[in-house]
């Protein structure tokens, strides 16, 4: 039986491994898009424009009140629509189809920074202001303060959270399966209909998120230690 | 006991202030505030909790932004405008306010160390980032500034790992490196514990000696006679009197200052 897992031509094993290289792509993506999500969220949420707090409220209300399914179904048969009308407002002809991953890490994506906007927006909230007021007195401009001072300082607060965002995020890749991209849910869903061993490799998806998931806990664990220097006592 | 020589009436203005108002929402902290400091100059502000000495100081580097008024430093008026319908006061032109914050170094009642840098990094930061000094050389001048405080020893520590007296004194080396004309100390020492605000007294008095041009607001009586060229007494956000510290000190014109000594010198020297 073990052999359905082997990389032999009877195998899943190749396939269940190139499904787990899509997940990390596209968590990885969606995550990242999500933190440049996220960083715009807090800003705007943070900012004195009551636009822009309007916007970034409806926005996280929106994303963080539906079912994370429906997300992806709604971008997946909305999104290339969308993509055609403000491709058009740009003076562009044709129809844009957006494939299977970039929907999936835009809908992953959106979810993903909903969480981080509110997690960024508190991590900003807890930086001391004198931290900022000293580097203003010594001159420091805008994008200097925020580059040397103000991120590195919304790191330190951002990472527990952020860490919390990063594991819903790639087991929120498992919903895009239902767009047929190629990635390490729907893979097992083919291999367990095929082989009629659906138990198995249910089981081997488990044991593959789980190492996943382990494996970025220790990454963040690390990068928040790196991160704390000179808030611990070294 | 050792006095600051007095500072000519000649001597080049540093930093002057004039007419200045500053309100915060219905309440007005500063009324009309005119103060010159020329080179050389060592003023200390004092006054009750809530008399505006903090504010007048944070408008010089426009930590605060006044409202009405003016503030010259090194002969360089700060262009402010009206902005949002006249409502509020805002820097004309940013790059000069950040440009004229490098002349003025500023050290704050609680230190305001970047805590994810060591020491040496908080001392090198802005002169390497904001005026362009090769790194080397910065590293070179922070670490004399460092053996001046007395903290060398500590360079490669972070903040956290220091003592209140040794953050302040880390702080005031962050603010000398940027090579300043004036000072600007803002109750430096009201945030430590008894015994280590002498260390940071040492530091700012041999600043003092070394002529520097400073303002510096403080609650300690005994140590602004002995620094001051000029002290300077705020009440309800007005200047209240002004003079040579002997004068003010020992023998003031106004009996809100007579009151206000005898609650306060009981205990300084």
């Amino acid at each position: 039986m073990l052999e359905l897992l082997s990389f032999g031509p009877n195998g899943w094993g190749g396939q269940l491994l190139l499904g787990t290289a899509m997940t990390i792509a596209v968590a990885v993506s969606a995550f990242a898009f999500g933190i440049v999500v996220g960083s715009l969220g807090a800003s705007a949420k943070l900012s004195h424009g009551v636009a822009l707090n309007v916007l970034a409220d409806v926005y996280t209300t929106i994303v963080r009140g539906i079912p994370e399914l429906l997300v992806i179904y709604l971008l997946f048969f909305g999104g290339s629509g969308v993509a055609t009308s403000i491709a058009q407002a740009f003076g562009y002809d044709g129809r844009v189809d957006l494939n299977a991953f970039t929907i999936g890490v835009l809908a992953v994506g959106l979810i993903s920074g909903a969480y981080s906007t509110e997690v960024i927006r508190g991590a900003v909230q807890s930086v001391p202001f004198g931290q900022i007021e000293a580097a203003r007195a010594c001159g420091m401009g805008r994008w200097l303060i925020l580059r040397r001072v103000l991120v590195p300082q919304t790191l330190r607060f951002a990472l527990p959270g952020l860490g919390n965002v990063w594991q819903l995020t790639l087991k929120d890749t498992a919903l895009v399966s239902v767009t047929a991209l190629a990635e390490l849910m729907r893979v097992t869903h083919l291999a367990a209909g095929a082989t009629r061993e659906p138990f198995l490799f249910y089981s081997a998806a488990a044991v593959l998120y789980l190492l996943l998931t382990t494996v970025s806990t220790a990454l963040f664990a690390r990068a928040e230690q790196s991160a704390n220097r000179g808030v611990r006592r070294a | 006991m050792h006095r600051h020589p007095p500072v000519s009436d000649t001597a080049p203005a540093a930093v002057v202030v004039e007419d200045l108002h500053k309100r915060f929402g219905e309440l007005e902290v500063l009324k009309g505030v005119s103060l010159t400091a020329r080179e050389g100059d060592v003023i200390t502000l004092i006054g009750s909790s809530g008399s505006g000495k903090s504010t007048l100081l944070r408008c010089i580097n426009m930590l605060e932004i006044p409202d009405e008024g003016r503030v010259v430093i090194g002969g360089e008026a700060i262009a402010l405008k009206k902005a949002r319908r006249g409502r509020v006061t805002v820097p004309a032109d940013q790059r000069q306010v950040e440009r004229l914050r490098t002349r003025l170094g500023m050290v704050f009642q609680s230190f305001n160390l970047w805590t994810h840098m060591t020491i040496l990094q908080n001392v090198i930061e802005a002169p390497v980032h904001v005026l362009g000094v090769p790194k080397a050389e910065a590293i070179d001048r922070a670490r004399g500034l460092l053996d001046k405080v007395g903290i060398l020893a500590k360079a490669d520590s972070y903040p956290v790992q220091l003592s209140g007296g040794q953050q302040q004194r880390a702080a005031i080396a962050r603010a000398l490196a940027m090579q300043p004309k004036v000072m600007l100390f803002d109750e430096p020492t009201s945030a430590l514990d008894p015994e280590l605000v002498g260390e940071v007294l040492r530091v700012i008095r041999q600043l003092a000696d070394e002529g520097n041009t400073m303002i510096l607001v403080t609650h300690e009586m005994g140590f602004a006679r002995e620094v001051a060229s000029k002290v300077v007494f705020l009440h309800q956000g007005r200047i209240e009197e002004e003079g040579a510290p002997d004068k003010v000190l020992t023998d003031p014109d106004s009996d809100r200052v007579r009151q206000f000594l005898s609650r306060h010198l009981s205990g300084a020297a």
